[in-house]
């Protein structure tokens, strides 16, 4: 969903314009070091591709029809820093040449659309895929809940924009209630399509889907025309201190998510209150002026509170997987830099010519 | 997912023409743009004549450009999304309520309703006007003397040169899938579509990796040179800034008054 000129105000526009600039700096080079001297014709057959599959229509059903967003399996098929490249040089043309999203709100829309989505999309497909036993079932597995996960985390990092500079008076509960939900939904839709054009590519060229590279390497074993296998590439065995923290991470994981439960429960108790506090103080007094006419509002009124426990429940969740993810990203970065440190030698990127 | 209107190649969103506004260079054209819809969406939505004031400056400068208003209005149908959920607002925002053929409307949603109608038909309206203008290569070279980090020019150059390759591969997929009889109807095809969707991906890399390879042979060493700057005469500038400074103007008027 493309914001246009005037959804948001013009200090919200600009502070996003120039996170976006910032975001799009980084990633020029991240991009350079994914791609090296081909990035530049790479990343624009790639942007090609993103424009092309967002002109592929997925039937829903009774003649409504749904598009691929395209942000995770971006991120998944190409790397992040490119991804997010891509998608911002599609939502640059697209603002200027097709008037889609506006050209003022084109921060607001490379941030949303770009980085929150490819981010939190990486995040959670690399944090899953250190987890989960390897397989291809695990980067399916592992690019469905990326990006289930990066839809509705955009629709919530347009709810925090939009408490900050929203030009329209709509409550906050109800904006998150109706985005959250919405986009959950859409987010279904893009992490079936995602994971089957995921799928779809690692039958074929499993080296061209860079998530998953070092997956699936023991599929890919190259033998001579007597059998045997010529050189074996020397993997300096990472996957025993992967192997023997998998139980560590499989824990944490739970604990987070257990303390989720508990915490959501607790943020959602006070804003209840004082919004059922609100809503009744609201129906009395519309009572008092209409005397009629409150049902309705008052089914509203409590029907709001109902999606509103049920939107906190649900950002709570998604925002503790966001902030596990990110959490475990910068943690995997970490520990990617300081092993590559220790062990220069160590090619990490093989060159596919 | 709003309904995209790309189905058009890239290639027809310009309308070519003689006009003083075509005749513009690009770089001049998207600042002008640029700060036309800045100062727009810094109106306030309560000076309703600023924005007609706005439409108006635009209206000439279309008038100018010679672009009919039927075309105009097919391609600002784009924005038909956020009319719908304009709509919405009303019923949605809180505040006062104003009671209005018996339906209860929220004063601050008809408000908001109001203030995104008006400045997203004014921001597509603009855009309209850049393309339908300026030739797709003409908006690359505006961008690149405007200062966009050259990989990010050279990324928009090749994404726009091979939209329509990949688009025509696409719909090449597509014939193919509707000659052996199949049709997308619901859900369970989606892996069918998935999978054009991997082959197109698989078909754009390698392309993109023979492009890269062809560009090698050729003496490529990871710049593209360029080969023509954009220039603009003082009085082309002023040609171009003059739609941003009355909307100024206007601008100004609308907080004052």
């Amino acid at each position: 969903m493309h914001v246009p000129d005037g959804f948001l105000d013009a200090p919200v526009s600009l502070a996003t314009g120039a996170v976006a600039a910032g975001t799009v700096a980084v990633c020029l080079r991240g991009a350079r070091r994914e791609l090296g001297e081909r990035a530049a014709p790479l990343a624009g057959l790639v942007a090609a591709f993103v424009f092309a599959v967002q002109m592929l229509n997925f039937p829903v059903g009774a003649g409504t029809s749904g598009h691929l967003l395209g942000g995770a399996l971006a991120t998944i098929l190409v790397g992040p820093c490119t991804g997010i490249l891509c998608l911002a040089v599609v939502l640059l043309m697209q603002a200027l040449l097709f008037a889609d999203g506006g050209l003022t709100a084109l921060g607001t829309n490379i941030t949303l659309m770009g980085l929150v989505t490819v981010v939190v999309a990486q995040a959670v497909f690399a944090g899953l895929l250190r987890v989960l036993p390897r397989g291809r079932g695990a980067v399916g597995a592992a690019s469905f809940a990326a990006a289930l996960v990066s839809v509705p985390a955009s629709a919530i990092a347009f709810t925090g924009l939009y408490a900050i500079g929203g030009t329209a008076d709509v409550s906050l509960g109800r904006v998150l209630a109706a985005m959250t939900g919405v986009h959950v939904l859409i987010g279904l839709g893009e992490a079936v399509i995602t994971t089957a054009t995921v799928g779809a590519v690692l039958a074929v060229r499993p080296d061209l889907v860079r998530g998953a590279a070092g997956m699936l390497r023991p599929a890919l074993v190259i033998r001579t025309a007597d059998g045997s296998v010529p050189a074996p590439a020397p993997e300096p065995a990472p996957a025993a201190p992967g192997r023997s923290a998998r139980p560590v991470w499989l824990a944490g994981a739970a604990v987070t998510l257990v303390c989720a439960a508990f915490v959501s429960f607790y943020a959602s108790a006070d804003p209840d209150g004082l919004e059922r506090v609100a809503t009744d103080e609201g129906i009395a007094e519309e009572a008092r002026e209409h005397g009629l006419a409150d049902s309705p509002l008052a089914d509203y009124g409590v029907r709001d509170v109902d999606n509103e426990r049920l939107s906190v429940g649900l950002a709570g969740a998604a925002g503790v997987a966001v902030t596990l993810a990110a959490g475990s990203g910068v943690f995997l970065a970490v520990r990617r830099v300081t092993g590559r440190a220790a062990d220069p030698a160590r090619e990490r990127e093989p060159e596919r010519v | 997912m709003s309904a995209h209107a790309h189905h058009s190649p890239a290639g027809r969103l310009h309308r070519p023409g003689r006009t003083p506004v075509h005749a513009l260079p690009a770089h001049c054209k998207i600042l002008a743009h640029l700060a036309f819809v800045l100062l727009v969406v810094a109106t306030p939505r309560e000076a309703v004549w600023a924005f007609g004031l706005y439409a108006a400056l635009l209206a000439a400068a279309a008038a100018l450009a010679r672009l009919p208003a039927g075309f105009m209005l097919r391609r600002t149908a784009i924005e038909v999304p956020f009319v719908a959920f304009a709509l919405l607002l009303p019923f949605l925002a809180e505040g006062e309520r104003v009671t209005w053929l018996g339906l209860s409307l929220s004063e601050s949603g008809l408000w908001g309703a109001w203030n995104v109608l008006a400045k997203g038909t004014l921001g597509v309206a603009a855009s309209v006007v850049l393309a339908a203008t300026t030739e797709l290569r003409q908006i690359l070279l505006g961008l690149q003397r405007l200062r966009l980090p050259p990989l990010m020019v050279q990324i928009a150059a090749f994404m726009l040169r091979y939209a329509d390759v990949i688009s025509d591969e696409l719909r090449r997929m597509r014939i193919a899938r509707e000659s052996r009889g199949f049709t997308a109807r619901g859900v369970r095809h989606w892996a069918v579509l998935a999978r054009t969707a991997g082959a197109l991906f698989i078909r754009s890399y390698e392309r993109g990796e023979r492009v890269h390879l062809a560009m090698l042979s050729r003496g490529y060493t990871g710049t593209v040179p360029v080969i023509d700057r954009l220039t603009a005469t003082r009085a082309q500038w002023a040609h171009a800034l003059a739609l941003p400074a009355s909307a100024a103007v206007v601008c100004v008027l609308g907080w004052t008054l």
